[in-house]
């Protein structure tokens, strides 16, 4: 800005400045009186330029961000993939630590091992007893609406309907399993609403030291894309021969189906407005290009070469397309964090990757607002301009 | 005069009033498309969650436990009490009848299979696949081709006959099921490779020959077991009219914490206001009221989540269509902004010739108003065609224009091209006349 002579210099130290100034900054002078002479028209495309970048910018983190969110958000559907034990048999005792040692450390995997046994009320009623790692089933499970999770030895997850044959006062109360009793305290009620309600969930090591049975079940919530299930799928059915290793099919093919679905109404909007965006660019920066045919006339008439005088206004507009992307940009990861504490509940991890992407359709629209104008222009004598007709 | 100079405006600047119609256009258009996707991608969404299977289970009141482990079921097949068949078809009597996608009964039949030279117990499993019922005028099929569209089927296609377009029944991914009045059966996957049989094979079960139609792959216990026509189950189990349990899939409105209050509870208003909402609470407490002796309970599993998703992506086509919105405004005033100050030396001339700063903001607002209106329309229609196209490739069905929108799209039309307009108009009615017609500025 130092190189634009202010009003207070006297016409001798202008002169002076200016015999100094090197004869190429000629042009980037020209570029910066133009912005500062109509400061408002320039504010205004510049203005326009920021909020096309911005909303791109926003829209583009959303797109790429949003689907690991709804991820996140599928996941509490619980497992997508389980490990059973061929013929209904036990697991191998390391099978968790693999599981878990293939997913990797760090991974937000998580797995649970379930074992079964069939145990006898006092009055001889068959009722399914589950041992299983209670907290990490209630990480898993988070749609299971549970009074109060057991926190004392011998104390019983409880399903509703079970509930109403073992223990329908919430006194305590006894089961047999091949002739060994246990004696069992109901901590709370579990309410799913589906078979898990018919069931009695016990920590797995009592279990254990009740029935001798271990875990002949495994359940997996595995984050990642559909590729990247798959392949875990793949690395433990390798691992563990002995075992089943199946996606569950239901949670599965619904979470593609419901992402690609809002994928595609979410690529299409941004298209939208992406697109709106840049018309509202050109609209702008076209009128500012068009606006200016008398400093365009002059030039020519000056004796400019058709070059030069191109070369200005696309530089002009290249610069404003670079200026607004890198102050769009900005705004615009602000506003896409701002969303996803607002619908997420967890902020948007700004991608600066997509910079390049708003960078260059800035700097491309910037230009052909510039060019239409021009070439329009091109065609009248600069006469006519300077008459102004 | 006034009508003369606006009409000659039109005529004489065609083009320039065409970019500014295309930006009209162009901004409404977008803007009618995002309002109309994100005022329907609820019910859309809603639909494609309805492929996590069933949100609703319906049981016998007095039902003894389940014991099944592994999808073998353990509990004596007459133990325990039914619901009856022929109540079934009253789901579709109840309020939200409309919003039932389908369901599907079950019943679960414990019998004995020559396997390995000795024999083995395996579940048989009845339902409906895609049953023809009706109730009262109504025609519908129901069945686990809808409750459950994870299910996979492979069998051989066709008896000869040529498909007939448009049914369901003839399109590829329909061969291999059984008919729902025929002594067919499908075969769970992993019991076919145990058992080494293929589609079209028989299986010897509780002493009648049964075709297999088609193998079933579903990645839960199913895989295990035989899925047969509820008539069959019935007949084997030698209770006709016997249901287990009966899976109902139906599009709820994401609760809240009036849907998990008790209905006995509140006041006639309140209730009656719960009751007519679409919770997944108030459709069981509706079915059974319309089954007798039975209990409905919510899948919480699909039932919890679906709304947290659904609520999440109505959120997120919330924001996106305030930004649409907003970039189509922002559009429309650049382009209007620029229409007018082009025409400064027009503005000159008028007040050269003694028109008064409101007779030139008047002229330039009705020419605003007419491109506003017939932007508006074009824009409209533009946008609703390509709202309905969106609609098709997604979601393969129409997203639907409410007709109000349309008074609302135009005024939002008028109001953003007067704005867009506004700024620039003042600036060009301030401007000295003598500078702008010596064309200096």
């Amino acid at each position: 800005m130092s190189a634009i002579p202010g009003t207070l210099h006297s016409p001798k130290q202008v002169a002076d400045r200016r015999a100094q100034a090197p004869h190429t900054s000629m042009f980037t002078r020209m570029l910066l009186r133009a912005a500062v002479l109509r400061r408002r028209r320039a504010a205004a495309a510049l203005l326009a330029m920021i909020v096309a970048a911005a909303v791109a910018t926003v829209m583009m983190n959303l797109y790429v961000d949003v689907q690991a969110k709804l991820r996140t958000e599928f996941r509490n559907y619980g497992a997508n993939v389980v490990v059973v034990g061929k013929d209904g048999q036990s697991l191998p005792a390391g099978a968790l630590a693999q599981v878990e040692f293939t997913a990797g450390p760090g991974s937000k995997m998580l797995a649970v091992p379930f074992s079964y046994a069939v145990a006898r009320t006092k009055d001889g009623q068959s009722v399914v007893v589950v041992g299983t790692d209670l907290a990490r089933a209630r990480q898993l499970n988070h749609w299971w609406k549970v009074s109060h999770w057991p926190d004392e030895p011998n104390q019983a997850l409880i399903g509703m309907r079970a509930a109403n044959v073992v223990s329908p006062n919430r006194q305590p109360f006894e089961l047999t399993f091949q002739g060994r009793p246990i004696e069992l305290t109901p901590a709370g009620m579990l309410q799913t609403g589906a078979g898990e309600d018919s069931r009695i969930y016990l920590d797995q090591s009592e279990f254990q030291n009740w029935t001798g049975i271990s875990p002949s079940t495994i359940e997996v919530a595995a984050n990642g894309t559909a590729a990247d299930v798959e392949s875990l799928i793949r690395q433990l059915a390798q691992l563990l021969p002995s075992a089943d290793v199946r996606p569950v099919r239901q949670i599965m093919e619904a979470e593609a189906n419901v992402l690609n679905k809002t994928r595609a109404t979410l690529y299409a909007s941004a298209t939208l407005v992406v697109l709106t965006s840049a018309l509202c660019v050109l609209a702008t920066l076209m009128g500012w290009v068009f606006d200016r045919r008398r400093d365009f006339a002059i030039m020519k008439a000056l004796g400019a070469s058709e070059r030069l005088v191109n070369g200005f206004f696309a530089a002009e507009a290249a610069a404003m397309g670079a200026v607004g992307a890198i102050l769009g940009f900005f705004i615009g990861i602000g506003v896409a964090v701002w969303i996803g504490r607002a619908n997420f509940h967890s902020p948007v991890v700004p991608r600066f990757s997509v910079f390049p992407y708003v960078l260059a359709g800035s700097v491309a629209v910037a230009l052909i607002s510039a060019i239409l104008p021009i070439t329009m222009l091109r065609r009248v004598q600069p006469a006519i301009i300077l008459r102004g007709e | 005069m006034f009508a003369r100079i606006v009409y000659e405006s039109f005529r004489h600047q065609a083009r320039r009033k065409l970019l500014a119609g295309i930006a009209i256009t162009l901004g409404v258009a977008v803007a009618t498309a995002m309002i109309a996707v994100a005022t329907d991608i609820g019910d859309k969404i809603n639909r494609e969650l309805r492929s996590y299977g069933a949100n609703l289970l319906v049981t016998p009141q007095e039902d003894t436990l389940d014991v099944e482990v592994g999808g073998v079921n353990l509990k004596p097949p007459s133990d325990g009490a039914f619901l009856n068949e022929s109540d079934l078809p009253k789901i579709r009597g109840t309020f939200w009848h409309n919003n039932i996608v389908g369901f599907s009964p079950m019943l679960p039949v414990t019998v004995k299979i020559g396997y390995g030279g000795g024999a083995k117990d395996v579940t048989l499993v009845g339902t409906y696949f895609n049953k023809p019922l009706h109730f009262g005028k109504q025609d519908f099929t129901t069945g686990v081709r809808i409750t459950h569209p994870w299910w996979k089927v492979e069998g051989s296609c066709g008896n000869g006959a040529l498909p007939r377009p448009g049914r369901v029944e003839d399109s590829p991914a329909a061969c291999g099921w059984p008919n729902d009045d025929s002594q067919d059966v499908l075969l769970g996957e992993r019991l076919a490779t145990k058992l080494a049989r293929k589609p079209g094979d028989t299986l010897d079960v509780a002493g009648r020959q049964l075709t297999i139609s088609g193998i079933l792959s579903t990645g839960a216990a199913e895989d295990d077991q035989i899925v047969a026509p509820l008539a069959l189950a019935q007949q084997i189990l030698g209770k006709p009219g016997a249901v287990r349990r009966v899976y109902v899939s139906a599009l709820t409105k994401p609760q809240d914490a009036f849907a998990t209050q008790d209905p006995n509870t509140m006041t006639p208003e309140a209730r009656d206001r719960w009751y007519c909402s679409p919770y997944v609470q108030s459709i069981a407490y509706q079915l059974q009221e319309v089954i007798p002796h039975s209990h409905a309970e919510q899948i919480r599993q699909v039932a919890q989540n679906e709304g947290t998703v659904l609520s999440r992506i109505k959120g997120l086509m919330l924001l996106v269509t305030l930004a649409a919105l907003f970039a189509s405004a922002l559009a429309v005033s650049a382009a209007m902004a620029t229409a007018i100050f082009e025409r400064r030396v027009e503005v000159g001339l008028m007040k050269a010739l003694g028109a008064g700063n409101l007779a030139v903001s008047a002229i330039f607002f009705a020419e605003a108003l007419l491109l506003a209106l017939v932007g508006g329309i074009a824009g409209f229609s533009a946008g609703a065609l390509l709202a309905r196209q969106i609609g098709l490739s997604i979601f393969n069905s129409q997203i639907s224009i409410e007709p109000v929108l349309f008074p609302v799209i135009l005024a939002i039309a008028v109001i953003v091209t007067f704005a867009g307009s506004a700024a620039a108009i003042r600036r060009a009615v301030k401007f000295d006349p003598v500078f702008a017609l010596r064309g200096e500025g």
